[in-house]
């Protein structure tokens, strides 16, 4: 047995289920950590700027650049008449500059490259665009209509993946349906049956850093580009697409990421600028979204409206569900189409209900283009679920949390794609969310004008992605033992390299402080990475790397066995020492590490530098039939939790003030305890945000408050005074060490969870969020409430 | 395009710098001085990321112009540590896991070190005042309000 003689010194603590701290912070706090606009290209940079539509629809009869084009200072100028490719995640339905129609207000017409960021916006004034307006939708369910004009009358001659289904000379992207057990005469047997209809509102992710790319483009065609994204291997991919290029001529280079919640995934802007390189080799120009930009140009979160009808028999048992879900998925659909997917086939909410009829459509309007956003659709489906789930437990007089408790998904649940749910701690969550706000106990309100009360909600979301969407990992030593781990992941805020540096070192046997990550990431010279989306990393990239700390443990062991003449099973690496445990001999990785070890006869050496390799990917996801929905499993897990909120709210001012917040997740297994607990913390003070502030005001296709002023988000005094946060960790079978992601679902359950505590508190329900004062004010007048 | 000479010190060390009259004080950090340190988050006065200390005040460093700053005093993120020993703002605000995409932190700590240097003792409503500005989109504020608090503790720690 290996005593602690071996190791005098005190062990560390294992990696996994250490908090330990962040491995980018004192680069963060001192300010030396680069981003892309702080990366240096010298005094010969040129800078871009995008001419965009004024209209939301319409076709473009002409374009004359000749004006622009002798501006002193310009470089270039271009147009969609020089690009006829497609751009499109799942579905190809965008140039990257629009050739003969705009969708929508800030769609792309025009670029230039000048000397200065000036100059060029001074050139957009001088390019004459001629404009035939048409029609404008600005409501999902009208363009889904048959009277709605056509944003895209070629959509059935889009390139698309074989699991979305846009629907020919429609407005409709996608439409998933669900069909299981026979909803129609299932509500003959309802003791209770509720519908209701919400509307969740447009909004933006509001990263504190807007999007910046540099591209440059080389006289032999290859290209480089530099950018604030959290997809450089898929922006490699559908650029090169794009251009008619080959992916291996783009370099992608991702440095740290100012915060993206989906708003830098996928192609937003970058392909814009790579355009505009292309036609100036050799130099290298930047492109930098304006605040305003990021509003109408970049990505939003799609709007939602949906349709619910839910029932359940005598006891509080769910019988069925019909829901119609409408996506704004704006102009273009990068991920729109599959955030309707998503939201379908998770789209019952985290219960077990035999009878289920879901459509989820994804609609084209002439809004800015829907991106992903944290959590995927499911803030949106799950606002109104949780809401129905409330009234419904009280229109059959059973307590809200035993009602969910009831009904919720548990191991071996059949769901409502027809597969089986794998263990879960989601009851766990439910009853340590309702213990810790004190369910069912009401404390008198802090002053006379005000009402206080208290609301629960649950959640679930699986990673949304491709079925084949991998990971890959290296792990090399250094001369000094210490440990390099190479990644395609982004580090956009959540502490992914932190975790990514616990798991290696555990995988391979060193303390976490030993382990380095290669940043940043560059497609030229990083593993590959889907893209750091789906709150997916932890598991998928962290079962890569720990493949390829494994392999490089046993190319240590295998050398270390041959040198020693022993068996590799009596060998382990504890420490960053690689012991016997039958001679009780100990070596430091440092000494084998790069140059071997000598031959146990003395004559030569064996080994040399240690690199390990792993990748992962899902092999077991199958497809979903198109009619019915069904299928053996459609998603990877899910990851399940509940929020409970405390509030009061103002009867003179409408005023909604959160007191305690409470969030309970089952995240598998906490790699980082504390990076666990904020992003439980962050997501659940955005939730908050999107619940009482946000919105995306939109008038015709126009944004009405493209500013931070005009467009409020939560700042430092809208934070509840208590915010608790609670880890279950119910293991996930093919996670690394059990873990699942938390980084999206963390604000999935917030919205109905205010919703349901404003209703508690009040007695009525506040609308469409945000749950602003006004809005708040108006309800209760309304509802005779106050005068 | 009329240009300016302007001599100013910034972090403790003397600068001539030649500005442009619309060049703002942030853009001349960054394009002049390569203190890319202060972020950009909006150029218009609304997100805090480019919060620095001038003549003792934190402002906004896209709202004051940089021919304003002729003689000025300015701190940066950078010129926050000393003798590569951190302040105590930003030991703390990793100690109290303040820190995630990075991009709102520099601005938050400048904000933390102008309060701290004219209330060294402050409350939480006096912190949550002074942070007021700085946006933050990932930590939900609660451990940068926490982190301040523990850097006042340190400051009086280190001072008696």
């Amino acid at each position: 047995m290996v005593t602690k003689e071996l190791n005098p010194t005190k062990p560390a603590p294992h990696p996994i289920g250490d908090s330990v701290p962040r491995i980018d912070a004192q680069e963060k706090v001192t300010g030396a950590a680069i981003y892309t606009d702080d990366f240096q290209f010298g005094p010969g940079l040129l800078y871009a700027r995008i001419k965009r539509s004024p209209h939301p629809h319409a076709l473009i009869k002409s374009i004359d650049v000749s004006k622009a084009r002798k501006l002193p200072g310009v470089k270039a100028v271009v147009t969609g008449a020089d690009f006829p490719g497609y751009l499109g995640l799942y579905l190809q339905d965008r140039h990257i500059f629009c050739r003969d129609r705009v969708r929508y207000v800030g769609d792309p017409i025009a670029g230039v490259a000048a000397v200065s960021e000036e100059i060029a916006e001074q050139a957009l004034e001088l390019i004459d665009v001629e404009y035939e307006l048409l029609g404008v939708v600005g409501d999902p369910e009208y363009g889904a209509s048959p009277e709605a004009p056509l944003l895209h009358p070629d959509l059935d001659k889009y390139a698309c993946v074989p699991f979305i289904f846009p629907e020919a000379h429609t407005n409709i992207s996608n439409h998933f349906k669900i069909r299981k057990g026979d909803v129609d005469s299932a509500w003959g047997d309802c003791a209770a049956i509720i519908e209701r209809s919400y509307r969740i509102p447009h909004i933006q992710h509001v990263p504190i850093e807007p999007h910046v790319a540099i591209a440059r483009a080389e006289q032999d065609g290859k290209v480089t580009l530099w950018s604030s994204t959290q997809s450089p291997f898929a922006q490699r991919n559908l650029i090169a697409k794009a251009l008619g290029i080959s992916q291996s001529d783009v370099r992608v280079i991702g440095h740290l990421v100012g915060g993206g919640f989906g708003s830098k995934a996928g192609v937003t802007m970058e392909a814009l600028v790579v355009a505009i390189a292309t036609k100036l080799p050799g130099q290298p120009i930047k492109l930098r979204l304006t605040r305003e930009e990021e509003f109408v140009a970049s990505f939003v979160r799609q709007g939602l409206v949906s349709h619910m009808k839910m029932g359940c028999d005598k006891d509080g048992k769910l019988l069925a569900i019909e829901f119609a879900y409408y996506w704004d998925g704006g102009a273009y659909t990068e991920y729109g189409v599959n955030v309707a997917r998503a939201g379908g086939y998770s789209g019952s909410g985290p219960y077990e209900i035999p009878n289920i009829k879901i459509d989820s459509c994804c609609v084209y309007t002439n809004h800015p283009v829907s991106g992903p956003m944290r959590g995927f659709g499911h803030p949106e489906i799950h606002a109104g679920i949780e809401q129905c789930i409330d009234e419904l437990a009280r229109e059959i007089s059973i307590d809200a949390v035993k009602f969910r408790k009831l009904n919720c998904i548990k191991d071996g649940s059949t769901l409502a794609t027809g597969g089986i749910m794998h263990p879960t701690g989601l009851s766990t969550c439910i009853d340590k969310a309702a213990q810790a706000i004190d369910w069912g106990r009401k404390a008198p309100p802090s002053a006379p004008n005000k009402r206080r009360g208290k609301g629960i909600a649950i959640m679930w979301k699986a990673p949304a992605m491709p079925p084949n969407a991998g990971s890959s990992a290296w792990v090399e030593l250094t001369e000094d033992g210490k440990v390099n781990v190479g990644v395609g992941g982004q580090e956009i805020g959540q502490g992914t390299f932190t975790v990514a540096a616990q798991m290696a070192a555990a995988a391979l046997g060193v303390p976490a402080s030993w382990v380095r990550v290669a940043y940043p990431v560059d497609t030229k010279y990083s593993p590959y990475e889907w893209q750091t989306v789906a709150s997916r990393l932890t598991w998928s990239m962290g079962n890569a790397i720990a493949a390829a700390a494994r392999d490089a443990r046993q190319q240590i062991l295998t050398l270390v066995a041959q040198a020693w003449n022993e068996d590799i099973n009596d060998l382990d690496i504890v420490d960053g020492n690689v012991i016997s445990y039958k001679t009780e001999e100990s070596h430091s990785l440092k000494d084998l590490a790069i140059y071997g070890l000598p031959k146990p006869d003395g004559k030569g050496w064996i080994g040399g530098p240690i690199v390990g390799r792993g990748s992962f990917m899902p092999t077991y996801i199958t497809g979903l039939d198109p009619e019915t929905g069904q299928g053996e499993r459609a998603a990877v897990h899910y990851t399940t939790g509940a929020q409970a909120i405390e509030l009061e709210v103002d009867l003179d001012t409408g005023r909604v003030e959160i007191l305690r917040a409470v969030a309970a997740f089952d995240v598998g297994k906490a790699i980082n305890p504390e990076a666990v607990r904020t992003q439980m913390e962050g997501g659940l003070v955005q939730g908050i945000s999107t619940a009482l502030f946000e919105q995306l005001q939109l008038k015709d296709g126009f944004v009405q408050n493209p500013s931070l002023v005009d467009y409020r988000i939560a700042t430092s005094v809208d934070v509840p005074a208590k915010l608790e946060t609670i880890i279950v960790e119910v293991p996930q079978d093919d996670g690394p060490w059990g873990a699942r992601g938390i980084g999206e679902h963390a604000m999935v359950p917030t919205i109905p969870a205010i919703a349901n505590a404003i209703y508690d508190a009040i007695g009525i329900r506040p609308g469409e969020p945000p749950f602003s004062s006004e809005r708040v004010y108006l309800a209760m007048v309304d509802a005779g409430i106050v005068e | 395009m009329a240009t300016h000479q302007i001599y100013l010190t910034v972090n403790n060390s003397p600068e001539v710098v030649l500005v442009p009259s619309h060049m703002t004080l942030l853009q001349m950090l960054r394009e002049k001085l390569a203190l890319t340190g202060t972020k950009n988050g909006c150029a218009a006065g609304e997100c805090g990321a480019c919060t620095v200390i001038l003549n003792g005040e934190a402002v906004n460093s896209c709202m004051v112009l940089a021919v304003e700053c002729d003689g000025a005093q300015v701190t940066t993120i950078e010129g926050l540590a000393h003798d590569n020993l951190l302040d105590p703002v930003q030991a703390a605000i990793i100690d109290q896991s303040g820190v995630q995409c990075g991009f709102c932190t520099p601005g938050v700590l400048i904000s933390s070190r102008a309060l701290l240097d004219r209330q060294p003792n402050p409350t939480e409503e006096e912190i949550k005042e002074a942070l007021l500005g700085n946006l933050c989109r990932c930590t939900g504020y609660t451990r940068l309000v926490d982190a301040v608090k523990d850097a006042a503790r340190r400051q009086a720690q280190t001072m008696v």
